[in-house]
């Protein structure tokens, strides 16, 4: 099959960090991740504090910088957003000159706010990376079922990890041959036909969740995955 | 002897109201194989599907009844009939699901209460009798297409099937695979029922052929009689591939 092999977000290695068990990594993002959260925006030093001890673990698992600062892509409309509020909140203003001659007129506390923002969200997401690069998915399912999540949410999210890939393949395929008849995707002369695409890959998956089903039913499945297939 | 498989008067039709079967009869015995042949919309799905009690009466308005080694399929048998009655479907991506070829093929002996060393002995066997055993702790979707459909059948020889369905084991596969996949099923011990579309596959395995079409047995009988019957081929939109002919292959090299 055409699609990329392995999670892209999975670095292979075998450090402590990527040894240490799914479950305890899961608690410990959480719980930084809330630490992080609940923490007063203007305690400036303390958020270097967290970024030194994130640092000191993507270090200790090995996985470099390199591989994970790209993958941080997926925050930008988020700071986009916050690149917006010091325009647009109330409150006392900062002037901020420009060359030219321009001024720049900020919000003080919406320049606050879109640090707090920034800082909790960029923390953020690094460990939820870092999580990712050294833990693979179904490690991180066996984890979440070891923490007690309701069996359906994770039975749900293992076959969300199963059919990514044959899903984005099948997509794949219907947009190389909407291009090989001259669609270009990227032209919002052609958006309409994207969205058709798009319903009919929903349709198509439906339908390959109900033959999977009766797959499932053929080998006599009754609501629960067995335990020893959780790997 | 009871038949490992025995259909009686079966008809079906969908809830929308589309009849798919009139009244089919079908004996299949122990140790057989056979081949199910039949033009695109003749009922071959519909009737596979009855086989372990997907669709029944129960599902649509049918009429008729299964039995599985003497066992009626009906809801109350419905895990042992399953247990006794493998499907291997057409995409192996359907029904290769988990997360691993092992715990894929754990899957359905769990499913049956296996557990422990007992499960592990009965997959292993099972992906050394298709040649997977090596691929045990790999995703499945990292295989290739032939491997998948190998390890789909393992899939369902884990649960020690009384009679193995392949639905159109041969599409799909490249020549070497689809020789490789041959060779697997001739080795297996098992009643095995095969529906395709592959002529010269059926031939080759499958000393029985039975015609269904247009929801009906039409024919059942050797699989070299049906395949050089030209009138009944024609009749029911069967075609040998170009440049294949039965006769001229050696009685000696066919099944049976």
């Amino acid at each position: 099959m055409g699609a990329g092999h392995g999670h892209r977000l999975h670095f292979h290695g075998h450090s402590v960090v990527h040894r240490a068990p799914a479950h305890v990594k899961i608690l410990l993002l959480l719980a930084f991740v809330l630490t992080v959260v609940a923490t007063p925006r203007d305690w400036y030093p303390v958020f270097g504090g967290y970024l030194v001890l994130l640092l000191g673990v993507v270090v200790a698992s090995r996985v470099p910088l390199r591989y994970l600062l790209p993958r941080m892509v997926l925050e930008v409309p988020f700071l986009v957003f916050a690149a917006l509020i010091p325009f647009v909140a109330e409150g006392p203003r900062v002037v901020v000159p420009l060359i030219g001659g321009l001024d720049l007129s900020l919000s003080e506390s919406g320049l606050v706010a879109a640090w707090g923002l920034a800082v909790k969200g960029t923390l953020g997401v690094l460990a939820s990376l870092t999580l990712a690069a050294t833990t693979e998915p179904t490690e991180v399912l066996r984890g979440l079922q070891r923490l007690r999540m309701p069996d359906l949410l994770v039975q749900i999210m293992t076959f969300m990890v199963r059919y990514l890939d044959v899903v984005a393949a099948d997509l794949g395929r219907m947009i190389t041959a909407m291009k090989s008849r001259g669609v270009d995707p990227r032209s919002p002369r052609h958006w309409p036909a994207l969205a058709r695409t798009l319903g009919a890959l929903f349709v198509r998956s439906y339908e390959r969740g109900e033959r999977v089903h009766l797959a499932m039913l053929s080998r006599g499945y009754d609501g629960r995955l067995p335990e020893s297939s959780a790997s | 002897m009871t038949p490992v498989l025995d259909v009686r008067g079966l008809a079906f039709a969908y809830p929308d109201g589309h009849q798919a079967l009139f009244g089919v009869d079908l004996h299949v015995h122990q140790g057989e194989r056979v081949a199910l042949l039949g033009p695109n919309g003749a009922g071959k799905t519909t009737l596979v599907l009855h086989l372990n009690g997907i669709l029944s009466g129960e599902t649509g308005h049918g009429e008729g009844s299964v039995a599985v080694s003497g066992l009626p399929v009906t809801k109350k048998n419905l895990l042992e009939i399953r247990r006794r009655v493998g499907i291997v479907f057409q995409d192996p991506d359907d029904q290769l699901f988990m997360g691993s070829v092992r715990a894929d093929v754990a899957f359905g002996p769990a499913n049956l209460g296996l557990k422990g060393a007992a499960l592990d002995k009965r997959v292993m066997d099972a992906l050394e009798q298709v040649g997977m055993a090596a691929y045990a702790d790999r995703p499945p979707h990292h295989l290739s297409f032939g491997q998948r459909r190998r390890v789909a059948v393992a899939t369902v020889l884990a649960m020690e099937p009384e009679i193995l369905v392949l639905d159109e084991p041969s599409s799909n596969l490249d020549p070497a695979s689809r020789r490789e996949l041959a060779d697997i099923l001739r080795g297996l011990d098992v009643t095995l029922l095969m529906v395709t579309h592959d002529l010269p596959y059926a031939l080759e395995l499958c000393p029985r052929a039975v015609v269904l079409s247009g929801g009906k047995v039409v024919t059942d009988g050797k699989t070299y009689d049906v395949l050089t019957d030209d009138a009944l081929m024609r009749a029911h939109r069967l075609e040998l591939p170009w440049g294949f002919d039965p006769r001229t292959i050696s009685i000696d090299s066919l099944p049976g």
